[in-house]
């Protein structure tokens, strides 16, 4: 035991100290909001040239008042149609926007035409739909002598309230799948970012002590198991020292962004549209609701359970890398082939979890949820769902009867391999060293 | 004399091979030991049964008259001869895990492993990376490690491969060192002519098994040629050649051999009996490689691979 502390110490402390790790921890949430605030970036990039748009507006609907639309100016230059495309031709404008008198007032569809030599941007094109459609909303209310609050009390918001179907049962909102979902998700990635880039870690350091030769000096003190064991143990309390200094910096660092760009993450993330067509009073009705649902849900289940799922996926998988590693020495192609059968069901899993978040209660959501293999990832991310006790249960006994056979499994293999050398390992060798006496 | 390591019968078969055949020798406590044999005879499958890397078949072992257990480890140091050091460990840290695994506290590790750097005139080293290492210099860590924890038993596994003639001497220095402390040392080598001086007794495994085992003078004694080799100045009457078979004769330096034992005392006394001045005298005995060889051919046995081929 005083061995295996020591051991998982050395893994611990030679990876934390290191340049490197330090850099990458601190430096990841970083990363993640540039690359976010970037994204973001992108996502609201409209076209930069500017655009001029004249409008020959036939019957006056638009009153000569339409809003520019960022770097899109529109004019009603009085000058005749030939004109405006001669001067189209010479490049005073972009495009003339012909708007025919409307033939039916009530009519749901109208045709503008543009005249041009370049295709409308589709943003462009966009904006201007909007723009113009609102303008003739306006004017066909005025036109038919509308109160336009009437008829904006035509448009009614729906909001289903899910009710507890028994009496004094818990009374949530409408915003709980969403924010189960968006949890879920979250969950569900970082178990499967958890596996593979722990599991990596492992394997590479598995090789390397094979390739050092190290290995020897090592097991002639401690048992190989102990060996792997300690690794695993050491790389996983990384992976958590680095998922913690995640969880605290990431909304520390978003804060900081924010005060000092006044940077709004809401915007950023649907440019344009939650700002201009949510009532201000909506928004914060809600972000209070999504607080609220936030404050409802039972983190002191959540989350051990979910430390207790990382821990069993991570223990499952990191133990197979383990193996892969030991088998194949320094050859990386060689790894490569051995690991893809440990990475199909992480993937799958994967893609059942994206599902699951949706329909968290689907038959295959709840079978994948309770299959060991799939269950690190995809209960998770199904746990904010109100998932009945008897499948959580379930599903944790296997994973640990899984865990225990899959560690096992894989020290055999792994006290074997260490000391092959030279050999080009098959997954049927692998088989058979299962078997070998000590 | 107790024996340190006593092997009965050790079986230990990999698939279809037998690297390890019914092997059985004793090691007396305190001796230097020779575990010789051509590459891939089955020394280092013996060396990690003993050591607790792998498990025999069958057969039994003890150390110090008792059976293998999960103690000995602590108390055995071997070097392997595949060996390693974590490249970015620094060198005091490195030799403090591999002592503490070994069951000593931090404080006796360091205080050891200060004590054997001060000793090799490596102390500035404590803070160097291995990677910042010559081969040479991590041959020296590693002989430390090997020896930190003061065990009883120590196990070299190809001890001077790669090593160059100072570091090679240093140890053998050691080596004697740490024996005169008590230790029992086991050199497990297929360069025969590297120990012939240094062992005592020695094993010969050749495909897996043992073909001969004992003290080395006796073994040399009981397999001499009756050949010996001496230089005189002066004329040697050609009478005091008979019954003598001339193997070599250049400038008075003669190889001859007896047809039965012969006395070297007595064989140098009819020398300076005849008059001429001695220069040099010896016996030949046979080496161990030639021992080796023709134990294996009386057995009628084939041996896998070529003596001596250089690594």
């Amino acid at each position: 035991m005083n061995k295996l502390w020591l051991i998982i110490r050395r893994e611990y402390l030679s990876r934390v100290q290191k340049k490197s790790f330090i850099l990458t921890t601190l430096l990841t949430p970083l990363a993640f909001l540039v690359f976010f605030i970037f994204v973001g970036f992108i996502m609201s990039y409209e076209s930069d040239e500017a655009n001029k748009i004249a409008i020959v507006d036939q019957d006056n609907m638009l009153k000569k008042a339409i809003k520019d639309d960022g770097n899109t100016f529109f004019s009603f230059p009085t000058a005749p149609l030939d004109t405006l495309k001669a001067q189209t031709l010479r490049g005073e404008y972009n495009g003339v926007l012909v708007i025919p008198p409307l033939s039916d007032i009530q009519a749901r569809d109208h045709k503008l035409y543009y005249y041009s030599d370049d295709q409308l941007s589709l943003d462009v094109e966009s904006a201007i739909e909007s723009a113009v459609s609102t303008r003739i909303r306006e004017y066909k209310i005025a036109t038919m002598n509308l109160d336009p609050q009437l008829v904006e009390s035509l448009r009614t918001s729906i909001e289903i309230d899910p009710e507890p179907i028994v009496e004094g049962g818990e009374d949530i909102s409408s915003m709980r799948s969403a924010i189960g979902a968006g949890l879920g998700f979250i969950m569900g990635i970082m178990m499967y970012m958890g596996v593979f880039i722990y599991g990596m870690m492992i394997m590479r350091s598995v090789m390397e002590e094979k390739t050092n030769r190290i290995v020897e000096v090592m097991i002639s003190s401690i048992k190989p198991f102990q060996l792997m064991m300690g690794k695993i143990i050491g790389v996983g309390a990384v992976g958590m020292t680095q998922f913690l200094v995640w969880i605290i910096l990431i909304p520390m660092v978003s804060v900081l962004v924010n005060l000092v760009f006044g940077f709004d993450a809401q915007q950023m993330q649907t440019p344009g549209m939650a700002a201009s067509q949510m009532d201000p009073d909506d928004m914060q009705g809600m972000v209070m609701m999504a607080m609220q649902e936030l404050g409802s849900i039972d983190w002191w289940v959540i989350i051990p359970l979910f430390l207790l799922f990382f821990i069993g996926g991570y223990f499952l998988y990191a133990s197979l890398f383990a193996a892969v590693g030991s088998a194949v020495g320094d050859d990386i192609g060689e790894s490569q082939s051995l690991t893809l059968p440990i990475s199909i069901p992480v993937l799958i899993a994967f893609y059942i979890m994206m599902v699951s978040v949706r329909t968290p209660h689907s038959t295959l959501a709840v079978w994948a949820s309770i299959f060991p293999l799939f269950s690190p990832i995809v209960m998770p991310a199904r746990l904010a769902f109100d998932v009945p006790w008897w499948q959580i249960a379930l599903s944790l006994v296997l994973l640990a009867a899984t865990v225990v056979f899959f560690v096992w499994l894989s020290g055999r293999i792994y006290r074997i391999g260490i000391l092959m050398y030279g050999k080009k390992v098959t997954l049927k060798e692998l088989g058979k060293w299962m078997f070998y006496k000590g | 004399m107790a024996n340190i390591l006593e092997l009965t019968d050790v079986v230990k078969t990999y698939q279809t091979t037998k690297a390890v055949d019914h092997v059985s020798f004793s090691m007396p406590k305190g001796s230097i030991f020779g575990m010789l044999g051509p590459n891939g005879a089955g020394k280092t499958s013996l060396i990690r049964i003993i050591t607790r890397i792998t498990q025999a078949d069958t057969g039994s072992i003890l150390i110090n008259g008792l059976p293998l257990n999960d103690d000995h480890p602590e108390d055995i140091g071997y070097m392997p001869e595949e060996r390693g050091l974590y490249k970015k460990m620094k060198v005091g840290d490195h030799l403090i895990y591999l002592a503490r695994l070994k069951g000593l506290s931090e404080k006796q590790a360091k205080e050891a492993i200060h004590h054997w750097m001060e000793k090799f005139d490596i102390s500035d080293w404590w803070n160097k990376k291995v990677e910042e290492l010559s081969k040479g210099m991590q041959q020296k860590v590693q002989f430390i490690a090997t020896v930190v924890h003061k065990p009883s038993l120590i196990i070299l596994d190809e001890p001077f491969s790669g090593l160059d003639p100072i570091n090679a001497n240093l140890i053998k220095d050691e080596i004697d060192h740490l024996r005169s402390e008590g230790a029992s040392i086991i050199f497990s080598t297929h360069r025969m002519e590297q120990v012939e001086e240094i062992c005592e007794r020695i094993v010969l495994i050749n495909r897996g098994q043992n073909v001969l085992e004992g003290n080395v003078s006796e073994i040399k004694q009981r397999r001499k040629k009756n050949l010996f080799r001496y230089h005189v100045n002066g004329e040697i009457s050609p009478a005091f050649l008979e019954g003598k078979e001339v193997i070599d004769q250049s400038n008075g330096a003669y190889t001859v051999r007896f047809t039965e034992e012969r006395d070297s005392n007595l064989f140098l006394k009819t020398l300076v009996d005849a008059g001429v001045y001695v220069n040099g005298f010896e016996e030949i005995l046979p080496s161990l490689n030639e021992i080796f060889i023709q134990t294996v051919q009386e057995q009628g046995m084939t041996i896998e691979e070529p003596l001596n081929t250089p690594l």
